[in-house]
């Protein structure tokens, strides 16, 4: 029995020569490999700071364009000395390129300025109110996974019936309703007409809900129409014919081999949206005046505290910095081709 | 290897645990008769017959051929023998059951006994799943069917060298890739093999490769092969029986050299006069 197996595959030689030559990942020298990715780190950490200075300098130059901040604080009736006396104490009569080399030396200490409102560090404030904003966009942006990502999968696999109508409808009204407005009516409903929640301020986790379903509600339907089209996109591949008829269960094959392979620009979304709203959930923050972040860079806005807006404007460009290597690496341990 | 081998062969010989029940083991591993598959056209909306009445039979250790244009209608009558497709109307019994009759469950718990090789090797294989844990997964899903073999004999056995296990389909060439596949067929130890034109994606020189392995591979087995192509030398060269379709039909079938030397079909006629000659005669 064993001659007659081996017989057929004697016939033909061990190894198919023209698959030798095939892939350049056939054999690459390990070495080679290795400094080919360091290479690409460092190019990668480059590009990074490269952004990140851009992000800081037009933060400085917007800064500066906005007016003499000497005149908000003092008022319109201080004298030209009082004027030049604060200047001198804020650091303005200095040179534009000794202020912003000051400014550059200030960013790399963590030394981003004081406040001309609070006479207080910006770092230690923003250190103060981030963790307000961490738990709002946390709360937000895993409500909207939780819901988004199923929801996008359902309407996929369900593609043109109303399962998926239906989702897509919720996800058209979920990116077009404007968010202050949302925010006011569920106060109106949850907090005012049924007296279930508090209308804002934080302290407990009931504080949280409705700031977090706020905040939810537009990266969910942004997810979920992404979830939608990318996952419908992947569920044509024929490796997922090749799955079913190798006998994986549907929900293997549609969340392992079919969202396994949309998840890439889902979860770019995902970061790229937490970035946006770390430093931007201005409105779903006044509006349940949660003392987060958002709401400091209105009240900075608001008193031109120039220092204090450069400061979370700067912030905000490190965070999304930091989470766009974030997206980088997290797509390398994704997808094996990116490696 | 011989070992793992021979294992490899009692487990084609009819002994294998896990059989489905209602299969005697003695009818034909896939019986079609007079099924009509239609589908609507995108544009106009009208019906038409992808597979119109067409019938075939595939006995144990068999390898019938069905070879026609694309567009005949050959890979719209193999996705149904499988199940993965439109099953139309008509008789459709594989391993001796009604295809329309099983449930999803007890569909899924017969796909083992009949894997598909499809035409695209790269696209078959989930980008972001290594040779390794690709396997791995079959074997999770029948783990006493699959243990006969291990990974490193599985891919001596398709002749790719076990440090491919580790590499994902994007570091393979197509003919790796196809060998891939097929072991990933092998590994289930099918009753029923279905190719879907599995060396047209491959380059020339990697396509008699291939389909040598296929053949080897079918025998050690011990499985039957229904072979969907649009090459007539190679179906010739790999097939007992086959079906020549043409918009849906079976315009001739037979014994394999019966009719490549005899076509009685005009259509047929017209193929075998369109093959290249020299191809032709090297396969002789």
């Amino acid at each position: 029995m064993t001659q007659e197996l081996q017989a057929p595959l004697a016939g033909s030689p061990p190894v198919a020569p023209s698959d030798r030559s095939a892939p350049a990942a056939q054999s690459p020298a390990p070495s080679g490999r290795g400094a080919e990715r360091a290479r690409r780190i460092l190019l990668r950490v480059g590009g990074a700071l490269v952004t990140l200075l851009i992000a800081v300098t037009i933060a400085f130059a917007l800064g500066r364009m906005s007016g003499d901040p000497t005149s908000t604080i003092l008022g319109p009736m201080a004298s030209p000395e009082q004027r030049e006396a604060l200047r001198a104490e804020l650091g303005l009569d200095q040179p534009l390129i000794v202020q912003y080399l000051e400014y550059l030396r200030g960013i790399v200490t963590g030394d981003l300025g004081t406040s001309l409102q609070f006479y207080q560090s910006n770092t230690q404030m923003i250190a103060d109110r981030l963790p307000y904003t961490l738990q709002l966009v946390g709360a937000g942006m895993l409500l909207a996974v939780l819901v988004g990502v199923p929801l996008g999968v359902l309407a996929a696999t369900r593609e043109g019936t109303w399962w998926d109508r239906g989702a897509s409808a919720l996800a058209l009204l979920g990116q077009s309703v404007p968010v202050f407005w949302l925010g006011m009516m569920l106060v109106l409903l949850f907090a005012v007409k049924l007296d279930l929640l508090p209308a804002g301020q934080s302290g407990s986790p009931q504080h949280l809900v409705l700031p977090a379903l706020t905040m939810a509600l537009y990266p969910m339907a942004h997810i979920a129409r992404l979830t939608r089209a990318t996952m419908s996109e992947v569920l044509r591949e024929p490796f997922i014919d090749a799955a079913r008829a190798r006998g994986l269960a549907t929900r293997q094959v549609v969340w392992r081999h079919g969202f396994g392979n949309a998840a890439l620009p889902v979860l770019t979304i995902v970061v790229l949206q937490t970035g946006t709203l770390l430093s931007g959930a201005v409105a779903v923050e006044y509006v349940y005046s949660w003392p987060g972040l958002g709401q400091l860079a209105l009240q900075a806005i608001q008193f031109r505290d120039f220092p204090l807006v450069q400061a979370i404007v700067v912030f905000g460009a490190i965070t999304f910095v930091l989470l766009n290597q974030l997206v980088d690496v997290l797509h390398a341990l994704i997808d094996p081709r990116l490696r | 290897m011989a070992n793992t081998l021979e294992q490899g062969t009692a487990a084609g010989s009819g002994r294998r645990p896990g059989t489905p029940p209602g299969d005697g083991g003695t009818g034909p591993v896939l019986e079609i008769t007079d099924l009509v598959i239609e589908h609507r056209r995108e544009r106009s909306r009208e019906m038409f017959r992808a597979v119109d009445g067409v019938s075939l039979a595939i006995g144990a250790g068999e390898t019938v051929g069905v070879v026609g244009e694309s567009g005949s209608g050959k890979t719209t009558l193999a996705m149904a023998a499988t199940g993965l497709g439109a099953t139309g109307s008509g008789g459709l019994r594989l391993l001796g059951r009604d295809l329309r009759a099983l449930r999803s469950r007890e569909l899924r718990a017969l796909r083992p006994e009949v894997q598909v090789v499809f035409q695209d090797p790269h696209g078959s294989l989930d980008p972001r799943q290594s040779v390794r844990s690709g396997l791995r997964e079959l074997r999770g899903l029948q783990p006493e069917r699959t243990s006969w073999i291990d990974d490193e004999a599985l891919l001596e056995q398709v002749r790719l060298a076990p440090e491919l296990l580790d590499r994902y389909p994007h570091q393979l060439s197509g003919g790796q890739a196809q060998r891939v596949c097929i072991a990933r067929a092998l590994v289930m130890r099918p009753r029923l093999i279905v190719a879907d034109e599995p060396t047209s994606g491959l380059d020339v020189s990697v396509q008699a490769d291939v389909l040598e392995l296929l053949r080897a591979s079918q025998r050690t087995a011990g499985a039957s092969m229904l072979f969907i192509s649009h090459d007539l030398a190679v179906v010739r060269s790999i097939c007992q029986q086959v079906h020549v379709m043409f918009r849906g039909k079976v315009v001739e079938s037979g014994p394999v050299d019966q009719v490549f030397t005899d076509p009685q079909d005009p259509y047929t006629r017209r193929l075998i006069e369109a093959m290249p000659g020299a191809r032709w005669r090297a396969r002789r």
